[in-house]
């Protein structure tokens, strides 16, 4: 049981950091300004990941007290984390969305998306 | 066990998505690939006992920006390198008269 | 070149990271009495309030989802004028192709239904998950739905603005009645009732199908600005 665990813990964790990683990766490297946002959104998923599997309890309910597990209290999952990362994605897809609006007036400006291109912004 | 190797396998496919919505030089699969890595979180959502963060990463996640992205990609360009502008441009101008 | 340098970069930022958190046990419990029970216990015992995240969102940590509504609020207004044109350029039709007879009427049956299970969600957010945020963006979905289909489908701006303004100027007199009732922001000032009763939690369900109309006025806003902008 231990060991079964240790497995979920390496695999959820490790692919918390990995979203987190490639997300940095494309917005570092990439040309494309639909891109660095998409790279954006992409850390984004993986900082929720990481918060929700923060405050996961193994065997445990979700924290709604719903008829029957009114005294379960005890094995219930945090519930802090959960709340925090309902606020996050909304904001994020506001973030998200003022980000793309001034894309579209780059293009409309530039008549393009490559960074490289409108003026030597990237190294 | 089973449930052990399903998690797995589906963290896998999650990261494989993020993988390929960076390498790929067409947006929109990238964009389309982005919405499976939020369809994928919010199964996980699920599992982790998060029926509330679930519902709202399904809503927002999958279907808003999506939608968001592929209406960017509509109004600016398709290829992230560019190729196939001006014809491209000219195809569209022509489907809309 | 520059991608070895930011790989090595990524290496030893992943190495930290992953070494930070696997300190943290994943599945145990990390406090003994932590702010956690507090929460569970008084959003049972003192606000009977089933779904403990919405009594956190709503009442615990309400001011700072008043703070999240405004962000959202600002986003929207952002966007318009980001994309700002002059009247006769803005264009009048969503999509440049109608969709084909059978999308548009599968469309028109789906649309009620949506828009139904959107309010439903909102309506019972203090008893099952779901709630104000969940709510109106299944209602925002509805309506993308129906812009998507429909070429000359269209939202009016000014109910959209009445609802947004009603819903939000609502949420603060809630919260000045608590102030001036019970002497903090956002207090609960009616009776709470029974646990897992539609009429329990007091101000909790009300407020939160406030949130539920402002936010799906704000996605609306939202995408019906992108949708009719041209490049």
């Amino acid at each position: 049981m231990e060991k079964y665990l240790d497995i979920l813990e390496i695999a959820i964790y490790g692919s918390a950091v990995a979203l987190i990683l490639i997300g940095l990766y494309g917005a570092l490297t990439k040309k494309s300004l639909i891109k660095i946002v998409l790279g954006l959104s992409i850390m984004d998923s993986g900082i929720h990941l990481m918060m929700i599997a923060l405050g996961y309890l193994k065997g445990g309910t979700a924290p709604i007290f719903s008829k029957g597990f009114e005294n379960s209290a005890d094995q219930m999952v945090d519930p802090i984390p959960q709340a925090l990362v309902l606020t996050a994605i909304v904001i994020g897809f506001g973030v998200t969305a003022v980000a793309l609006s001034l894309v579209i007036r780059l293009y409309r400006h530039h008549d393009t998306l490559r960074i490289d291109e409108i003026k030597n912004l990237k190294w | 066990m089973i449930f052990l190797i399903t998690v797995l396998l589906i963290l896998l496919l999650m990261v494989g998505a993020a993988i390929y919505a960076i390498v790929q030089k067409d947006l929109l699969f990238a964009v389309i690939a982005s919405g499976v890595i939020s369809l994928i979180l919010s199964i996980l959502f699920l599992i982790l006992q998060a029926p509330d963060v679930a519902l709202t990463e399904a809503a927002i996640g999958v279907a808003l920006t999506t939608i968001i992205f592929i209406i960017t990609i509509r109004n600016t360009v398709r290829y992230e390198d560019e190729r196939n502008k001006k014809k491209k441009q000219k195809n569209v101008k022509k489907l809309a008269k | 070149m520059k991608k070895y340098i930011v790989l090595g970069l990524l290496a030893v930022l992943g190495y930290y990271l992953m070494s930070i958190f696997l300190l943290v046990d994943f599945g145990l419990p990390h406090f003994a009495h932590g702010v956690k029970d507090v929460y569970l216990s008084s959003s049972k015992n003192i606000l009977k309030v089933s779904n403990a995240v919405t009594a956190i969102v709503v009442n615990f940590r309400g001011f700072d989802t008043l703070g999240e509504v405004t962000v959202l609020f600002l986003s929207a207004t952002a966007m318009s004028g980001i994309l700002y044109k002059k009247r006769h350029d803005i264009g009048e039709r969503s999509i440049l192709f109608p969709a084909s007879s059978i999308i548009r009427s599968g469309a028109k049956m789906l649309f009620p239904s949506i828009t139904l299970l959107g309010i439903y969600v909102f309506i019972h957010g203090h008893l099952s998950p779901g709630g104000g945020f969940q709510g109106g963006t299944i209602i925002a979905t509805g309506f993308l739905l129906m812009l998507l289909t429909y070429q000359n489908y269209s939202v009016s701006h000014n109910r959209l603005v009445w609802v947004e303004s009603v819903a939000g100027m609502l949420f603060v007199i809630i919260g000045l009645a608590g102030y001036f009732m019970k002497g903090s922001f956002l207090e609960n000032v009616l009776p709470v009732g029974e646990l897992n009763d539609l009429f329990s939690g007091g101000v909790i369900g009300i407020i939160y199908v406030l949130v539920g109309f402002k936010v799906a006025a704000e996605l609306i806003g939202i995408i019906y600005t992108i949708l009719h902008e041209k490049g």
